[in-house]
């Protein structure tokens, strides 16, 4: 069977699903924000096979590019956080941590 | 079967394996370097896709940039000596039941659809037409985001700095 685009639909989807696990189940910050990390992996790749195989042009890199920005905006700012809760509550546990002032 | 086939194959298991790690491993050091084979393996993906410029841009901001702040931010919060145990999960059963059944109707959808094909696909360099594009059709977006990156760039300041007491 020739890869197609179900083949990268599927990959995306299998890539999704584990990142929504992993924010779902961890109780460690930092291993929920891997988890975004994770769903935005899959959306880029399923934007870039879009882009490949059904409209032919590079609209779809474009919006993964500005994706892969917001990512890393995301990133810098949420593990700020992480590091700002861990200096007031001494753990990053999110079932522990309830406010952002003592 | 071909040469791209076995590649294609091989690179979509390290991809999915990886994520498999960071989702179940037990400790958060081996979960986040794991993250480096999901992002080189999606970096080879694009490459697959004819995405050039992506799969550069993907390999230095997020293998350069964004899982060096995760190992950054894992090594300043914990005391990674006094636990066994550093990355604890709640809820596993459920979780995976959930998200197992989300995945077969997501394939069950994907399999079904009649997506569109483009007339012809092509393999040509990206990066003057992603230029191009940048520099005229997304202008706005362009310079929104350089605005949204120098606000991030303050706001994780701001907020990672410790606290003058007194």
């Amino acid at each position: 069977m020739e890869i197609g685009l179900t083949h990268y639909l599927v990959l995306g989807a299998i890539v999704f699903c584990l990142g929504m696990l992993t924010v779902l189940t961890r109780r460690n910050a930092i291993s929920v924000l891997m988890g975004v990390e994770l769903i935005l992996n899959s959306a880029n790749i399923n934007y870039v096979a879009f882009a490949h195989y059904s409209s032919g042009g590079v609209d779809g890199q474009i919006y993964a590019i500005f994706v892969i920005m917001l990512a890393a905006a995301e990133a810098a700012v949420g593990l700020a956080i992480v590091l700002a809760i861990f200096q007031l509550f001494h753990t990053i546990d999110v079932g522990a941590t309830e406010t952002l002032k003592e | 079967m071909e040469l791209g086939t076995v590649v294609f194959y091989a690179v979509a298991a390290l991809v999915v394996v990886s994520a498999a790690m960071v989702a179940f491993s037990r400790n958060i050091i081996y979960s986040a370097f794991s993250l480096l084979g999901t992002f080189a393996g999606v970096a080879g993906i694009y490459v697959f896709l004819g995405a050039d410029f992506v799969a550069a841009v993907q390999l230095l901001i997020y293998v350069g940039g964004i899982l060096v702040l995760i190992l950054f931010a894992v090594m300043l919060t914990h005391r990674i000596t006094d636990v066994k145990i550093t990355n604890r999960a709640a809820g596993r059963l459920p979780g995976v039941l959930i998200v197992g059944i989300f995945l077969a109707l997501l394939i069950e959808t994907i399999v079904e659809t009649p997506w569109a094909k483009a007339k012809q696909i092509v393999y040509t360099p990206t990066s003057a037409a992603i230029g191009d594009l940048f520099l005229r059709n997304y202008l706005l977006p362009f310079e929104l985001a350089s605005i949204v990156l120098l606000a991030a760039l303050i706001g994780a300041v701001v907020l990672a700095r410790k606290e003058l007491k007194g």
